[in-house]
């Protein structure tokens, strides 16, 4: 399989939130800033990769009718390690993403990708494709988190961009829930659109 | 090699290989970020007690169990130069729409509120976060609570009939936070009416 495609393919072809519109808990909840996205989008892709990785290698040891929960308990170990980890070393981000962190073990991309993906195929490809889509899920989220941040409270990455007049907080909606499914909605409009061009 | 079979010892073998190595590969990960994570804890506390309590050179910390509540709430006492500035408050409540909030609340002498911190809390990001810097916008003085003391002003949501607004679409995070420091205040007060320091 060509590794480039099999990488880039997570960005738009693929994408987990915007295409195949996989994990959308953490995705509408976690996106109320750029920084909680992008945060959010490393975690998972954190996690993702490494899960990918172990689980192409264990693939074959593992009778048929246990799988599931043997590939859910090597998710959920790493997604303890990188609890404690942002705990201790980023709590800041860590107390902003609360209760959203331990709810990546559920993320259905991350077993989605174990149950499709790696347990189909080879280590390195296992590696690449959950890079790939570890990744593209990061960038949807980033992007989307920072529409709901410019359009909410008027700033990016905490940077305030002065679009909204003075006294003016921003529109309060995009921080909501509402405001996530519309900007979602939005975004996988235009993300189909480049698609259907590029193809 | 091929797919080891659908037998039961096979399942219950491989299992417990996985749960086992997941189990010491957690423990050491566990071991590994424990001071880490207890000095982040520790140096928060510091900081929210420096910001909740004016200057002080020393502090005395103690228990003190509330009327209403399980756990004790934990003292400080900000001392600057052999006199008593403030004292800050840790306290809780369990009525968070994700479960125990912890914040700290600063009190002059008289009850007076003089700042807050939210020590820890698993509110909706973006909505219920919101009462770590909701409560003391003292622009807005309908619902800051710096410099209001509850024993004056009701420290309850104007929906509920008090004179403190809460957080648009998060009125239970407010309800909360409110209800944790009405705890701090009422241990403060009957804490002092008993003597005090004795």
């Amino acid at each position: 399989m060509n590794q480039v495609k099999n990488f880039t393919k997570g960005f738009l072809k693929e994408n987990p939130v915007f295409i195949l519109l996989l994990g959308m808990c953490p995705t509408l909840g976690t996106t109320t800033s750029a920084i909680n996205g992008l945060g959010m989008g490393l975690a998972t892709a954190f996690v993702l990769t490494m899960s990918n990785i172990v689980i192409s290698m264990v693939k074959n040891f593992i009778p048929n009718k246990v799988r599931i929960p043997s590939f859910i308990v090597i998710i959920a170990s790493f997604v303890t390690v990188v609890d404690l980890s942002m705990a201790a070393y980023l709590p800041a981000l860590h107390e902003q993403l609360g209760l959203f962190i331990p709810l990546i073990v559920v993320n259905c991309i991350v077993l989605g990708r174990a149950e499709s993906f790696a347990s189909k195929n080879g280590v390195f490809s296992s590696l690449v494709d959950g890079l790939g889509m570890g990744l593209g899920f990061a960038f949807a989220l980033t992007i989307l988190g920072s529409v709901r941040e410019i359009l909410g409270s008027g700033k990016v990455f905490g940077f305030d961009m002065h679009i909204f007049p003075k006294g003016v907080d921003g529109i309060l909606v995009f921080v909501l829930a509402p405001g996530a499914f519309l900007a979602l909605g939005y975004l996988i409009s235009i993300v189909n659109k480049i698609n259907k061009k590029s193809i | 090699m091929s797919k080891p079979k659908d037998t039961f010892v096979n399942m219950v073998l491989t299992l417990l290989i996985i749960t086992a190595v997941a189990a010491i590969s957690l423990g050491y990960v566990y071991e590994l970020t424990k001071k880490p994570i207890d000095d982040a804890k520790k140096q928060k506390l510091e900081k929210a007690i420096g910001e909740v309590v004016p200057k002080f050179t020393s502090i005395k910390e103690f228990k003190v169990k509330p009327k209403t509540g399980e756990d004790s709430l934990t003292f400080y006492q900000a001392i600057n130069n052999g006199k008593l500035v403030g004292t800050a408050i840790k306290s809780y409540t369990d009525n968070g729409f994700g479960g125990r909030i912890w914040i700290i609340v600063g009190f002059t002498d008289d009850g007076t509120v003089i700042n807050y911190q939210i020590l820890e809390h698993h509110e909706t990001p973006g909505l219920g976060s919101k009462t770590a810097f909701w409560f003391k916008d003292t622009l807005n003085t309908s619902r800051s609570i710096i410099n209001k003391n509850p024993g004056k002003v009701k420290f309850i949501v104007t929906k509920d009939g008090g004179d403190i607004d809460a957080i648009t679409a998060s009125t239970i995070s407010s309800r909360a936070f409110l209800d944790a420091v009405r705890r701090a205040y009422d241990t403060f007060i009957n804490f002092k009416s008993k003597g005090g320091d004795k």
